[in-house]
């Protein structure tokens, strides 16, 4: 169980974080979802003792991060695949970490094999590739068999096979018992494999929320209509208490799950169709449209009443 | 126990990257071999010394005349072992890992210190040995009055140059800007400072001039240093510690 509570980071001017608060849960993957730049990663650092606080509070079971003995068995963490010595030999650089937390230096075999890379142990981690060094990071985090599991962009720059191999290896973890906490920008991988969502977008907080109320509310259904009896069609369907909006370029859209009832009323009226096509937005058409209105929010809530500038202003005035 | 699982770790880290053997390596080898070669000069040259040179000829001192060379890869040691943790971002790895910073980097630099003292012993050792054996007669024996003492004090001056790069490295972080302030910090400005009138009173309070004296045996005629051997290898340690608590502070505050 992670907890956070008004956790927020200001860069001098700048907030990365503005006033988090949110629970991750046991037994489920979380996504944390948001555009590039939206504080992810800042709050993941946070969590993990790297960055300060500017104000608000971490608790990782309870407690602080540095408070915790031997921290690697509680929340083990895949940041960013590159914080690793490439000099150093992936046994190496998994030993002095194991070490560190003094777990036994089995352990250290047994994760290399979990990640596949035992037959590469003894190679230095700078020949190695993005998706070996992944899995040379997440093999990090598995180490100390902790309880919470975090994962920064974990399907980055990763060949198909390695995004599938990551997904399953989240379930499975969820699946255990354990918490899981992966970062994503792209809602659609976050679709895959995430059982509740936390979506910030410009350091705030705009849900959490389970992924299937997150798809029930998000994903509207609707019907694409076009007909060269536009004016007739419209009022067959009016008469039939169907709601129409026209969206322009002679498209007709209804709302709700109705293309049976649209088709027959048509054939009844010998309307001709050119299109009739049931259609669904899609959830990344959703996310993008929450992290927009945060950005268009913020952008006006200084000046709320103050007349957006005109293109080319500037120069017809002069 | 979590302080000797920091050392273990720390341990495991310095001797599994490529960086440590060579800087140390170098550093041996360049100390022993331009000493042997500074005693072999000195040796053929004693013979038109004027009265006064031969009066303050030092032999022990001279046999350890490739230090002002091989500091400079104990600079390098010392720096890397910090800054490699920032350059590669390992940092952020190490302090998940060990979150109480304090411990971390006591754990890095006493791992760290204690190689580089055993290295810069045995060194110093060889290095005044064969030092001797190309002095022929004008060498001094290791019973001579104040010899055990300047073999063992090249020993720690080694390691104290190395722990006080390792201080400026963690606070610095970058190794190219550590080294390029150190490097012609210890191979040139403090030279010039310590043997231009105007500025040698202050030069000598410089962490190498103070603490090279301890490997002074004779004392120069007209020397007015004031402070002996001890004394100099006293203020070298101010300045090792200045250093560590300043990159201790600095790692405590700042963001990984």
């Amino acid at each position: 169980m992670i907890e956070l509570e008004g956790l927020t980071k200001r860069y001098g001017e700048k907030v990365a974080v503005n006033n988090l608060t949110c629970t991750v849960r046991p037994g489920i993957v979380t996504g944390f979802l948001g555009p590039n730049g939206a504080g992810k990663s800042t709050t993941m650092r946070m969590m993990l003792g790297l960055d300060r606080p500017t104000a608000g509070d971490v608790r990782i079971d309870g407690k602080h991060y540095d408070q915790l003995t031997d921290p690697l068995k509680y929340i083990g963490a895949l940041l960013d695949a590159k914080a690793m010595h490439g000099g150093r030999s992936a046994f190496n650089h998994l030993l002095c970490l194991a070490q560190s937390n003094g777990i036994p230096k089995q352990r250290v075999h047994e994760v290399l094999d979990t990640v596949g890379l035992t037959a590469v142990a003894k190679k230095k981690a700078k020949g190695f590739s993005l998706g070996m060094g992944q899995r040379l990071g997440i093999a990090g985090a598995l180490l100390g068999d902790p309880r919470i599991l975090m994962f920064d962009e974990p399907v980055n720059g990763l060949d198909p096979e390695g995004i599938h191999w990551i997904r399953n290896l989240m379930k499975s973890l969820a699946a255990q018992g354990r918490t899981v906490f992966v970062s994503s920008h792209l809602m659609s991988e976050m679709a895959l494999t995430a059982d509740h969502l936390v979506v910030i977008g410009q350091g705030r907080l705009l849900a959490d929320t389970s992924m299937a109320d997150f798809i029930a509310q998000n994903s509207r259904s609707y019907v694409r209509i076009r007909t060269p009896q536009r004016e007739r069609l419209l009022d067959v369907l009016h008469s039939a208490g169907i709601t129409v909006v026209e969206t322009g370029n002679g498209v007709l859209e209804v709302d709700g799950d109705k293309s049976a009832q649209i088709g027959e009323l048509a054939a009844q009226y010998q309307i001709v169709l050119h299109e009739l096509s049931p259609q669904q937005a899609s959830l990344e058409e959703a996310f993008m449209q929450l992290t927009a209105e945060s950005v268009e929010y913020h952008a006006h809530s200084d000046t709320p009443s103050a007349p957006q500038p005109q293109w080319g202003d500037g120069w017809k005035g002069n | 126990m979590a302080a000797l699982q920091v050392v273990r770790s720390e341990w495991t880290k310095i001797r599994s990257v490529a960086s440590t053997v060579w800087t140390l390596s170098l550093a041996v080898v360049v100390t022993i071999a331009l000493g042997m070669l500074i005693s072999a000069l000195s040796k053929n040259e004693f013979d038109n010394m004027s009265r006064n040179d031969r009066l303050s000829f030092d032999p022990t001192f001279i046999s350890f005349a490739g230090m002002s060379l091989g500091q400079l890869a104990m600079i390098v040691f010392g720096v890397l072992v910090v800054s490699n943790e920032y350059s590669t971002g390992m940092i952020r790895t190490s302090l998940a890992a060990v979150p109480r910073r304090g411990t971390f980097l006591a754990g890095k630099i006493a791992v760290a210190t204690a190689l580089a003292l055993v290295v810069g012993m045995a060194t110093s050792f060889v290095a005044f040995f064969l030092g001797q054996a190309m002095l022929g007669e004008h060498k001094a024996s290791i019973g001579d009055s104040g010899v055990l003492r300047a073999v063992i004090g090249g020993g720690v001056y080694m390691t104290l140059i190395a722990v006080f790069s390792m201080g400026v490295a963690a606070m610095l972080r970058s190794p190219m800007l550590s080294l390029g302030i150190l490097m012609p910090f210890f191979f040139l400005i403090s030279n010039i400072l310590g043997n231009v009138d105007a500025t040698k009173k202050i030069g000598r309070y410089l962490p190498d001039q103070a603490g090279s004296k301890i490997m002074q045996v004779v004392t120069p005629i007209d020397d007015d240093t004031p402070y002996g051997p001890w004394g100099g290898l006293g203020i070298m340690a101010l300045w090792v510690v200045a250093a560590l608590l300043g990159g201790y502070v600095l790692l405590k505050k700042r963001d990984a």
